[in-house]
């Protein structure tokens, strides 16, 4: 029989939005040929929580749990880009301490998002090891947070003005004691995971974003980096004082990898995290004295707009909110930087076999909160 | 359990069986891996290294006709609505439902302004363990997991003798034996 007999039917798959390896609600409507994509639409919507609406309706402090969970794996850089936006609303500057705070638990949140991608990629492509590791040390950072927030996953930590705690000796041992560790864990990960030739088998070469092509479709953050393309918030417009400190940004690079691939926007966080202990340590090292927040009777920003982004572990996060002088903003908009990470899919999924699509949704670190709203 | 299931009466020989049935129910508590929200993110950490429901005969199943626990943690609107209604009928018999933090519970935070989330997963799906918080901590999961045990052991297989209340229900608890039924 030669092939072109051979009479092949197309099969529409839908995938999720009940799906191990969607990271939520995502649904994904897949056309494949046998074991072959041939068309990849994603479908969004399942987690529509209202959340640019209810910005309309509350109050500007009362809104800042609402930012908690959105991306909620990094709840304190949601709280942080919204109490900037507010602050330059207000024109008011936030005291040193409280900046140097502000980043501290940013770094550490970025930390714990990024060993969450890390267990969860690893659960996509069937490792169930790195996931135990991964939430072994997420489990000190989410510890600290309770210490100084209460909460361990939804902070409300950050405010308009500065932020609702300071932290203690006791937050200073736990911090020390982690930075301490990470770096020996950092090197088990490796060990285990990211120089594990399977993983390198199902990653290598797989999903390749061009620079030129992140950059077309508005990737920000870590997949932008493993592309090659130098785009940092922290570094481009710093805040919340980042440019006190000395961090550089982490690139793709071919190698073990090749250039804007899977394996490269997963080492990308690995490298992050230790960069990322680097500013901690920075921080706390550096911590000024003083108060942490500013005293603020009510908030009531004169009629104007404002943006502001910070760079959350998944990309550009920003805030534009539009002030008409009441208690409530007239309106909030959220720039989401899984949305737009998320659009390169259709692009990436057509022609690789079905178990490959998985992996780069997983590359590629979404989150469905932020996506939906 | 068809062919025992509502055949006999509340007699020595059936409530040993049920004895037996509801151990083994109770104890192997195959939990679908379905994660929404927030919740989810807690959902996980309940599995993983620290807290570890692999204790308690959790094993996640990714299919719901594989499982006998949908957990559903984080906010359900109303898209949603009708996939976790279809989930849950996929699901084999018995099946029981944890409803996990304030969203599923009764809107939570989104109960005043939230157009389009659905005030409490009961609206859609029966309820067996409610478990409240936003999201609720591991721990409280595994308490609601341990609660939901509790209820699986006092089911039976006997007939309903009129008491209006199908086989497969819990029973009421016992009168006079302190300890139970809490």
């Amino acid at each position: 029989m030669t092939p072109k007999t051979i009479e092949t039917q197309e099969m529409l798959l839908n995938m999720g939005p009940q799906h191990p390896s969607t990271h939520g609600v995502l649904r994904l409507v897949v056309r494949t040929d046998g074991e072959l994509v041939t068309e990849v639409t994603p479908v969004i919507g399942y987690l529509h929580r209202c959340a640019e609406k209810i910005g309309e309706n509350v109050r500007y402090e009362q809104y800042i749990p609402y930012t908690d969970r959105l991306d909620y794996l990094a709840s304190m850089g949601d709280n942080l880009a919204y109490c900037l936006a507010v602050e330059r609303l207000l024109g008011l500057e936030v005291p040193p301490r409280a900046q140097y705070l502000r980043v501290i638990m940013a770094e550490l949140n970025r930390i714990a998002s990024h060993l969450l991608a890390l267990g969860a990629y690893g659960l996509d492509l069937g490792a169930f090891t790195p996931f135990l590791y991964a939430f072994r040390e997420r489990e000190m950072i989410l510890d600290m947070f309770e210490h100084v927030s209460g909460a361990r996953l939804t902070y409300n930590y950050v405010k308009v003005g500065g932020v609702r705690r300071d932290v203690d000796a006791k937050f200073a041992e736990m911090l020390y004691r982690f930075l301490n560790l990470f770096d020996a864990r950092v090197k088990d990960y490796n060990d285990l995971f990211s120089y594990n030739q399977i993983f390198i088998d199902r990653t290598k070469g797989l999903g390749i974003i061009p620079a030129e092509k992140a950059v077309e479709y508005g990737m920000t953050g870590p997949n932008l980096r493993a592309s090659g393309v130098d785009y940092d918030v922290r570094h481009a417009a710093p805040y919340s004082s980042y440019d006190q400190f000395n961090f550089k940004s982490v690139l793709g690079r071919d190698g073990t990898g090749v250039l804007g691939d899977c394996w490269n926007r997963y080492f990308v966080r690995i490298e992050e995290m230790v960069e990322s202990c680097g500013i901690v340590r920075q921080a706390m090292g550096g911590l000024p004295e003083g108060k942490i927040s500013e005293d603020l009777k009510r908030i009531r920003p004169p009629a104007g707009e404002a943006y502001a982004s910070v760079e959350n572990p998944r990309g550009e996060l920003g805030f534009y909110v539009i002030s008409d002088g009441s208690d409530t903003p007239l309106r909030v908009k959220i720039r989401a930087p899984s949305f737009s990470n998320l659009s390169i899919l259709p692009e990436l999924g057509k022609g690789v076999l079905l178990a490959d699509l998985v992996s780069i949704l997983g590359s590629i670190d979404i989150v469905l909160g932020e996506i939906d709203r | 359990m068809g062919f025992v299931e509502g055949r006999f009466g509340r007699n020595i020989l059936i409530t040993s069986v049920d004895a037996a049935v509801n151990w083994s129910r109770a104890s192997s508590l195959w939990p679908m891996t379905f994660g929404i929200a927030c919740c989810a993110i807690e959902m996980m950490a309940a599995g993983a290294s620290r807290y570890d429901w692999d204790r308690f005969g959790m094993i996640p199943r990714a299919t719901p006709r594989q499982s006998d626990l949908m957990i559903v943690a984080g906010t359900v609107n109303a898209r949603l609505a009708l996939v976790i209604r279809r989930l849950y009928e996929q699901m084999a018999e018995p099946r029981y439902v944890i409803a996990m933090g304030s969203c599923v519970l009764g809107g939570g935070p989104y109960y005043k302004w939230g157009y389009n989330v659905v005030k409490g997963v009961d609206k859609v799906i029966p309820v067996d363990v409610y478990v409240p918080g936003c999201p609720p901590r591991p721990e409280a999961l595994l308490d609601g997991i341990l609660k939901l045990q509790q209820k699986i052991r006092k089911q039976t297989l006997a007939r309903d003798e009129g008491t209006g209340r199908d086989a497969l229900q819990v029973l009421p608890p016992a009168p006079g034996r302190p300890g139970e039924g809490r």
